[in-house]
């Protein structure tokens, strides 16, 4: 299967072969994007558009361009960027489109993609749109499970703030097309919305919500932790209590599956206790890099390169 | 000639009649073709009027007006079972059902405040059209509204 997509915008755009045929991709280019530089993109200019900060998004892209051989034109955050202030984002687009070969634009307000997709004569790469989506998170979050477990029907716990974050309702959508075992564990006021689980059950996903963090440990293959924001709480000792109740430290990974792991999309906070780091189970580093080769994967197809 | 028969139902000479209106939303049908108080449009509006189809129906006659594709398409995102009839000279010239577009542009308003198609950029909403029940879907940011779709009406 081939197939070339100009923009990667959300994960929902994606059928399961397009998804395979990416994280293919990626595996092909796992040993370049841990040393080494290639030609396949030389000549070719990448234009970062960040108008938040996300130091790892920003440098994973850097460098999935550097070792394809590409340049990077960095235009860095909102308030060091002149270009930027006070401009539509519209016009900020159709003037960097000109100056690039791809976009890859991270945004405050939620479709910032979709419309900069409206108005760039390159290709747009979504890199997170506020609560919106993160798709080449959740493409590295799959390739990471494919490398590190299995992909096909893999048992797996998401645990944390379901409700707000965003990116976890895209990567469960795509755990739907390898029909994952997906238990969500929360506390009630983060659960995942009622909406999203009654969609995921109409596509034929396996689904359970739980409170009880203990309970699912010893029986998956795949923990996805996420943070738990104070933001989210009014009341701090609230706060403190469910953060404690949604935390792991190596005393409880005594009866997990052996080949268990344990997966963040980084930054933690304290959900992950840094005595889980140098178990066999911890992933989380290993993930942070995978985002380099999936970020390659789709570079070379949006730039329309052969690898 | 004035009996109580014609003055609920009185032919109109020109102009458009919608019928089966969902119970309760002429007056969210008046808003959609802008007749206010204000206005001097000959208007007649009738609520609860019992309907085979429906159970009660609303019906609203406009004289001198025939219907914009867009305000048109607006009533059927609130009253899919909506028909409307063009009056001609006493005669229905025209009559059809209102038909749920698959996707509605610049005629909603999203219901996220931060989604991009309620800041300044120069982009028109747009939505993707689900019926059974009826959900609007933003293309930009994906928030679904599938209630008081009227309240949102731009
Ligand atoms: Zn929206």
């Amino acid at each position: 299967m081939k197939f070339h997509r100009h923009h990667i915008i959300s994960m929902k755009d994606f059928t399961r072969d397009e998804i395979d045929y990416i994280l293919d991709r990626a595996g092909k280019l796992e040993s370049l994007a841990k040393s080494g530089r290639s030609d396949i993109l030389s000549g070719k200019i990448l234009a970062l558009l960040f108008y938040e900060p996300s130091t790892r998004t920003r440098m994973s892209f850097e460098t999935a361009m550097l070792r394809l051989g590409g340049n990077v034109l960095n235009l860095g955050s909102k308030d060091t960027s002149s270009v930027i202030k006070g401009e539509t984002l519209a016009d900020t687009i159709r003037v960097i489109s000109t100056y690039s070969d791809a976009i890859v634009l991270r945004h405050t307000s939620e479709g910032a993609a979709q419309m900069a997709m409206e108005f760039s004569s390159v290709p747009v790469i979504n890199g997170g749109d506020g609560a919106g989506h993160h798709p080449t998170q959740t493409l590295l979050d799959l390739y990471t499970i494919k490398r590190e477990s299995r992909l096909e029907h893999p048992d797996i716990a998401i645990v944390g703030d379901l409700k707000y974050g965003r990116t976890v309702h895209s990567l469960t959508y795509a755990l739907s097309l390898y029909g994952a075992n997906i238990t969500f564990v929360s506390p009630q006021q983060l659960k995942m919305p009622d909406q999203i689980i009654d969609d995921l059950k109409t596509r034929g996903a396996h689904v359970n919500e739980t409170e009880n963090f203990d309970k699912v440990l010893n029986n998956i293959d795949v923990l996805y932790m996420t943070r738990i924001q104070k933001e989210r709480f009014p009341d701090p000792t609230e706060y403190k209590k469910v953060a404690n109740a949604y935390k792991i430290t190596n005393k409880q990974l005594v009866n997990v599956r052996p080949n268990m792991i344990i997966m963040h999309p980084l930054p933690r906070i304290n959900e992950i206790d840094s005595s889980v780091d140098n178990t066999d189970h911890a992933r989380y580093f290993q993930q942070s890099f995978y985002g380099v080769p999936i970020r390659m994967a789709l570079l070379t197809i949006v730039m329309g390169a052969d690898i | 000639m004035n009996n109580h028969h014609e003055l609920r139902v009185r032919p109109i000479v020109n102009g458009t009649v919608i019928d089966h209106i969902l119970a309760g939303q002429a007056i969210n049908v008046l808003r959609i073709l802008g007749i206010t108080g204000v206005s001097d449009a000959v208007v007649s509006m009738v609520m609860n009027v019992p309907s085979i189809t429906l159970g009660h129906k609303d019906i609203v006659k406009i004289e001198n007006r025939e219907l914009e594709e867009k305000e048109v398409d607006k009533i059927s995102l609130i009253s899919p079972s909506a028909s409307i009839n063009i009056i001609r000279d006493f005669d229905v010239v025209d009559k059809y059902h209102v038909e749920m577009p698959s996707i509605v542009e610049g005629m909603v308003k999203c219901t996220n405040p931060n989604c991009i198609s309620n800041t300044n950029e120069p982009v028109t909403s747009k939505f993707v059209v689900r019926t059974d029940p009826i959900r609007l879907r933003c293309l930009y940011c994906e928030h679904v509204i599938s209630e008081k779709i009227a309240e949102y009406l731009l």
